[in-house]
């Protein structure tokens, strides 16, 4: 059993209450930072941790926090970036669902530590019921001395808002999450200026995830070298990791970044193995944007060394034989899963998601999704894959968000590693429509050069 | 502008000294020919606009003197700032091309290939680009979007389908005119400019549109199908206008006025007036003022763009001269063998007949061997 930081409380009956959860402990973090810790000192204890954004680009937190722009009588902010919308991420749902009040004391701690009075959690239309249950969480932690003026007889104020998006994929990009917020049109914005300089409403801000600001209440209970000795390198900590597919126990799994990848898949205690036996195919390890891996390379790295589910060892091997942590999205496919499909449904996302701004993403994504639609659908030829690795390439790196090379690496991974599969979808236009490509050698293990 | 306070930029090998604060394309616009990276949603005049379209990305392969890493992506140089030292390469760097040549055949995927029918023709800033960046066929092989064709107000016709969603419109729209009613609906490749159900844009300056939009989705209905821009003679005239400064170019044939538009530099923008503010025009002047006699004439405007418009008028007033590499001269003197002379089937476009002499529109009568009217 690893270490829990995060949901070792959340079976506890009734802890999504604030008496059940005060009695666990709770909001002893609050206390600690508000009267023994000054701002700094919290920053630099974030900064000790070694905590990484858990949204999924991996940014150190500490860093993000200490480049926030403090120009005088000017307020500042904090954003809770609740959007989840990643397919394949429902981490952030799980923790706010069952401790909301987790999420809060983090917010407060994380405020003070920023100098934030306001503080804003922006979450996604469709987490409608979350919206109620942190609305009484709100409630109950002003009712009890917690949000509101002059909090622990401090003088600090803070409050906390929720404010509902409207279900848009884009608005979980920061600046486009900022827009939305100020009531605009959720389009990102074109950066720099950065959000820690010029946020919302041209104030300094600072966005983070939810899993984030829920790490911090640990970070200042336990100290932020004790919080980094979890772990290992430099992915401190713990991570809620969202399983899901053709395994027999989907969920959401904290671990403490030491366990290999196959350990996850097959242990009892977490994924318990592919359902039905069958056998693993491929995986994309952090959220539908990161590259997919197949089977051999998702177990071992291209030098033959176990991979286990950290930030460095998933990313070993660059794009070329590696994937990302992203935001812990763990998507497995079994035997049976065609990757056209899977490749065409990504796709399909990414440009019903699409803003429609900058031309490069509003454009290649649309057509990434016909020619695979073609391919699916047989009618395919062995030029349209080269064709769709030239968009990718001409989109990835050129958009203004990063929106632009999520949709283009889940195609380009395929493509890189299932190549064979979309060459026999050609070839097999009519088989293709009621067969599947299978196993193949997907899961032999690779030659590793001496 | 002191020393301090100027910063050392150089684009493909060039340096120049600009003010800080500078954007990219700016600093390159100074120098100015092939350096300039080309724009389609960028706007000098319009606060906000650029960053868009992706046709201006430049490689940043030196951020600064202090900084000097180069920048991991491309940049978008109509909303990058120069910083001292900064080497930038436009037109040297073989991955600006490749991502360039990239965005414009995204730009042209969904737009529709009418520019025989398009009244931008000629001067349209998506037929530049796609002439020196694009490619001659299309990888595109599924329908395009279409969009119905919209009215704005009685002047103004929106046609979607030609739309590349620069947005130079909206902000137009939003920084000009008081009651903002126009915008962006959907998103992504649905995304549409629209006015909130089928409202239709009232306002003295909203005929501004027509002439920030790069290509032909905002049109002029005073002159939709009446003329193609390159047989029209642009002069500069004025008059005393109570609401805008009366400073526009027409677009005369004969004597006749087709079009009024404002007065646009060599970037399509739209120039200054003498007092150092942007030179939009009133509906009024734009759309009503049709007949010579409303405007005092000043002179030939020369059109100094790239572009088929600068073709063919007033030849050696604005460098547009004979070529020098005829085929006798690039022959060493011999003459090309033609397999047909084209004026030797058809009558029409003899090379006895000035064109720039025939006064108001052109017949078939005009070009008739029996006609006397020739030069």
């Amino acid at each position: 059993m690893g270490v829990k930081l995060l949901l070792d409380k959340a079976n506890v009956p009734e802890i999504r209450g604030y008496e059940v959860y005060r009695r666990e402990g709770g909001y002893r973090s609050v206390e600690k930072a508000l009267k023994e810790m000054n701002p700094e000192s919290i920053v630099e204890e974030v900064k000790k941790s070694g905590l990484r954004g858990r949204g999924g680009a991996g940014f150190p937190t500490g860093m993000k926090w200490s480049f926030i722009a403090k120009p005088e009588g000017v307020p500042r902010h904090l954003v809770c970036n609740a959007d989840e919308s990643e397919p394949g991420t429902f981490k952030d749902r799980y923790l706010m669902e069952f401790l909301p009040h987790l999420l809060l004391e983090g917010l407060i701690v994380s405020s003070f530590a920023l100098g934030a009075n306001d503080t804003y959690i922006y979450i996604r239309g469709e987490y409608a019921w979350i919206t109620d249950i942190l609305e009484e969480a709100i409630n109950e932690a002003k009712a009890n001395g917690w949000l509101g003026k002059n909090i622990l007889g401090t003088g600090f104020e803070c409050n906390i808002y929720v404010h509902r998006g409207a279900g848009a994929y884009i608005c979980g990009e920061e600046t486009a999450l900022i827009e939305s917020l100020e009531g605009k049109r959720g389009n990102p914005r074109i950066k720099p200026p950065f959000p820690a300089i010029q946020g919302v409403w041209q104030r300094p801000t600072v966005v983070n995830n939810v899993e984030t600001l829920a790490a911090i209440v640990p970070i200042i209970n336990m100290g932020g070298e004790e919080y980094a000795k979890i772990g290992i390198g430099r992915s401190t900590g713990t991570k809620l990791i969202s399983a899901c597919g053709n395994i027999n126990k989907p969920g959401v799994y904290e671990i403490d970044m030491t366990i290999s990848v196959e350990e996850f898949i097959y242990s009892d205690e977490y994924c318990g193995g592919i359902k039905g036996g069958k056998q693993l195919k491929a995986c994309i390890p952090g959220g539908s944007s990161v590259p997919i891996l197949p089977a051999n390379l998702l177990l071992k790295t291209a030098t033959g060394e176990t991979r286990y589910m950290n930030y460095e060892s998933l990313s070993d091997g660059g794009f070329a034989t590696g994937s990302m942590l992203g935001s812990g999205g763990f998507i497995v496919l079994d035997e049976d899963q065609c990757i056209v499909k899977n490749t065409l449904t990504l796709a399909r996302f990414y440009r019903h998601e699409s803003c429609g701004q900058c031309s490069p993403c509003r454009e290649g994504t649309g057509w990434m999704e016909k020619i695979l639609h073609k391919i699916e659908h047989g009618h395919g030829t062995i030029a349209d894959i080269d064709l769709l690795w030239d968009i990718q390439r001409k989109i990835e790196g050129n958009t203004i968000c990063p929106l632009g090379d999520a949709a283009a690496w889940p195609v380009a991974a395929a493509i890189r590693h299932f190549r064979d599969e979309f060459e026999w979808h050609i070839n097999n236009p009519v088989l293709s429509q009621t067969s599947n490509f299978g196993l193949q050698h997907y899961a032999d293990p690779i030659h590793v050069p001496a | 502008m002191s020393e301090q306070n100027l910063f050392k930029v150089t684009i493909d090998n060039i340096t120049i000294d600009v003010p800080a604060g500078t954007t990219v394309l700016q600093a390159a616009r100074l120098i100015g020919g092939q350096v300039a990276p080309p724009a389609m949603c960028f706007y000098s005049k319009l606060e906000g606009s650029g960053g868009k379209c992706r046709t201006c990305l430049v490689e940043v392969s030196k951020g600064s003197e202090k900084d000097p890493r180069p920048m991991p992506k491309l940049v978008a140089s109509c909303r990058t700032t120069v910083m001292d030292g900064m080497e930038v390469k436009n037109i040297t760097s073989e991955k600006v091309l490749d991502a360039r040549a990239g965005v414009v055949e995204f730009l042209l995927l969904n737009h529709p290939l009418d520019c025989p029918i398009c009244d931008q023709a000629g001067e349209c800033h998506l037929q530049d680009l796609s002439f020196e960046h694009g490619k001659a066929e299309t990888r595109y092989e599924f329908q395009r979007r279409t969009f119905e064709k919209h009215d704005l107000g009685k002047n103004i016709q929106l046609h979607m389908t030609r739309c590349i969603l620069c947005y130079r419109c909206v902000f137009t729209a939003d920084q000009l005119t008081n009651k903002r009613v126009h915008g962006i609906l959907d998103r992504g490749d649905h995304a549409e400019i629209a006015t909130h159900i089928e409202k239709s844009l009232d306002n003295e300056f909203i005929g501004n549109v027509i002439d920030v939009c790069p290509v032909g989705a905002l049109t002029d209905k005073t002159f939709r199908f009446k003329n193609r821009v390159w047989f029209l003679k642009p002069m500069d005239a004025h008059r005393d206008c109570p609401t805008c400064s009366g400073r526009v170019t027409l677009w005369n044939r004969g004597d006749e006025v087709y079009r009024v538009t404002a007065r646009k530099d060599q970037w399509g923008e739209i120039e200054d007036t003498p007092d150092g503010k942007p030179g939009w025009i009133c509906n009024t002047c734009r759309f009503d003022k049709k007949a010579t006699s409303d405007w005092t004439i000043e002179g030939p405007r020369e059109i100094s763009r790239q572009s088929v418009i600068a073709q063919g008028h007033y030849a050696g007033n604005i460098g547009t001269t004979k070529p020098n590499e005829t085929f006798k001269a690039v022959n060493d003197g011999r003459t090309p063998h033609l397999l047909m002379d084209i004026h030797d089937e058809s009558e029409v476009n003899q090379p006895n007949i000035h064109l720039g002499q025939i006064q108001g529109p052109s017949h078939g009568d005009t070009f008739n061997t029996n006609n006397t009217h020739k030069a």
